[in-house]
């Protein structure tokens, strides 16, 4: 028997006039999951998540959740839960009445809501707060009523939408691992909508990376930051160096790359399929190079030379950047903590880059 | 004090002292005990008196209480169902055909009512007062609603019907709490501008539907005598109390919120 995935979202489009927010999206979110649509603004993320809660109506398409479609189902009957990107507490409301106004909705007998909402503001460490109307909480409280309220009724799928952004830095480190704590103990389905790739790689089970109202990448954190199936991806999660060039030849899994202005490379262990003569880049992070003012090459390493064309003190690490023979800039790292000075290099200084044979990994156009 | 700061009072008080005065006089005028608006001679409740038995003026004050009443409960019936309507769907039509009213000469709006009640062959009379009055206070509450709806977050009536609200019971608990400082500012407005209006139901009312205004302008016409100041002092009172019971249930109002 085939394990039906818990929302099943197949070939959902949606229109607005002549702009496409999404084109054809299929996805399999499983059950327990802590799901992340990401993507830059206007990639049709926001608009997928919407679809899900039931605020639009796809074009084209059918969401399943269980097995049942609940495509055109209002809101209300959907048994799932959104946290918005500005928490939407009702400002009329207590804190307890935010919370119980879902129990009252279904029909709850009063003092079931009472002891549910008493529960609720438990678990999210805010007792005294029942008699609080929002406006008097913190950003950070107001989250945590919100997500309170959202899973008071037990939502079979809880929707965030970007529900960190209005947080400043510090609070929303500590309210990711709140909320990593929270999916794990729960056990509730977390689906996330991010541009932060940094958030998605640090929360999510598995990302669907989107662009254009597409999906790009569907996979874990790991194989997304070092596979990425697309130039876009590498570029959009982390930093990355893209060298451009051809494929000269594949033997097994090892590929011997043209790069441009800069000769042959080899790539070894390549997960990619090439075809000899095939336009492709080398993606290369730049924590995978190594920086040195005459670095010693292993066998299996490629080595280039070229100066420090500018530099970006971060305090942990120096971002440099090294101009290439060819004019090509490749970002590199090094991290400060053996260092007495501040920086190894200053602008100017002769270096030379070197990168393993399987540090990097191929994209096809 | 610093020099400027009482320069600031005396020009504040010149103003006050300008919008305010006739006001007062008028109060004061309206318990002096002589027919004439002339000098103070004694203290006296007689006008007041004199008042509650004339029969005209009860009339009169009681059309204009049934007109503002009845205009005022339908126009922000329909004035906040239009002003939801504006917020909601981008219209280009419905804004023009509510707001335009309000900006409309008085003059202009009660010629046209009146050749249009006679078109259609309405005897002029109260129901004729109150359609004009409804037209024109539609708009004042259309617009204090939608001023109210634009600043309400969207994102809360999503929120409620996610969370389990019907349609209906969403705007029952979320998007009517949420708007009544703003429905009850239109409609303060509207009972205000009915009370008081004299252009446009001088030119709807019929015979035996005298309203206050009408009747203190057809008093006047002989004298101001101290049971016009004693009316006034009446309808007076009455704003003040409909305005500070208001703004006591929803000092929101009046913070422009």
């Amino acid at each position: 028997m085939e394990i039906t995935a818990l929302l099943e979202i197949v070939d959902v489009s949606r229109h607005f006039d002549d702009f496409v927010a999404l084109d054809k999206v299929s996805l399999h979110i499983e059950a327990g999951e802590f799901f992340t649509l990401l993507g830059p603004s206007g990639c049709g993320k926001t608009t997928l998540l919407r679809l899900l809660a039931g605020f639009d109506q796809p074009d084209g398409g059918d969401i399943l959740l269980d097995g049942k479609s609940i495509t055109s189902a209002p809101p209300e009957q959907r048994p799932l839960h959104t946290i918005f990107q500005n928490y939407a507490l009702f400002p009329h409301m207590t804190v307890a009445e935010n919370i119980g106004f879902p129990l009252r909705m279904a029909g709850c007998p009063k003092k079931d809501i009472q002891a549910r909402v008493a529960e609720a503001l438990e678990n999210v460490r805010l007792p005294d707060k029942a008699r609080h109307y929002p406006d008097a909480l913190s950003g950070g409280q107001k989250q945590r009523i919100a997500i309170a309220r959202a899973l008071v009724n037990r939502p079979r799928l809880l929707l965030l939408d970007e529900p960190l952004s209005a947080l400043d830095a510090k609070l929303r480190e500590q309210m990711q691992i709140e909320l990593i704590n929270l999916q794990k103990d729960i056990g509730i389905t977390f689906i996330y909508v991010t541009h932060d790739q940094g958030e998605a790689l640090a929360l999510s089970h598995r990302i669907a990376v989107m662009d254009q109202g597409r999906i790009v990448q569907v996979d874990v954190p790991e194989r997304l930051y070092g596979f990425p199936n697309s130039r876009f991806v590498a570029d959009f999660i982390g930093k990355c160096n893209l060298l451009e060039g051809y494929v000269r030849e594949q033997q097994g899994d090892c590929v011997t790359v043209d790069l441009d202005g800069l000769g042959m490379v080899h790539v070894c262990r390549s997960e990619t399929k090439c075809v000899a003569g095939s336009r492709c880049a080398l993606t290369l992070r730049p924590e995978k190079i190594r920086l040195a003012a005459t670095v010693s090459p292993k066998e299996d390493e490629s080595l280039f030379r070229g100066s420090v064309h500018d530099m970006l003190y971060l305090g942990d690490v120096t971002v440099y950047i090294v101009s290439l023979a060819n004019g090509l800039l490749l970002e590199a790292l090094l991290a400060n903590s053996a260092s007495g000075r501040t920086n190894f290099f200053e602008v100017g200084d002769s270096v030379e880059v070197a990168w393993s044979c399987d540090a990097g990994h191929l994209v096809l156009d | 004090m610093q020099k400027k700061n009482v320069l600031l009072w005396v020009s504040a008080g010149l103003v006050y002292l300008f919008l305010y005065l006739p006001l007062v006089i008028v109060v004061v005028f309206s318990f002096n005990d002589s027919r004439l608006n002339a000098e103070w001679v004694g203290f006296t409740w007689k006008w007041y008196g004199k008042l509650f038995h004339n029969r005209e003026m009860l009339g009169a004050a009681m059309n204009s209480l049934i007109i503002a009443t009845v205009s005022t409960g339908t126009a922000t019936i329909l004035g906040t169902l239009a002003g939801m309507a504006m917020n909601q769907y981008r219209l280009r039509l419905l804004p023009l055909l509510v707001l335009s009213p309000i900006a409309m000469p008085d003059i202009l709006m009660g010629v046209s009512l009146l050749l249009f009640f006679i078109m259609v062959n309405m005897t002029l009379g109260l129901l004729s007062i109150m359609l004009a009055h409804i037209t024109f206070c539609i708009g004042f509450v259309a617009l204090a609603v939608q001023a109210r709806m634009s600043s309400m977050d969207p994102a809360l009536v999503e929120a409620a019907r996610d969370l389990g609200a019907s349609p209906w019971r969403c705007f029952r608990e979320i998007t009517l709490p949420l708007l009544l400082p703003g429905i009850l500012a239109g409609a303060l407005m509207a009972f205000t501008l009915s009370i008081d209006d004299f252009v446009i139901t001088f030119f709807t009312a019929g015979v035996g539907s005298s309203t206050l205004p009408l009747q203190i302008y057809s008093m006047v016409k002989i004298a101001v005598t101290p049971e016009v100041n004693a009316v006034s002092t009446l309808l007076m009172l009455l704003t003040l109390v409909v305005i500070t019971g208001a703004s006591r249930l929803y000092p929101a109002i009046f913070r422009g919120e």
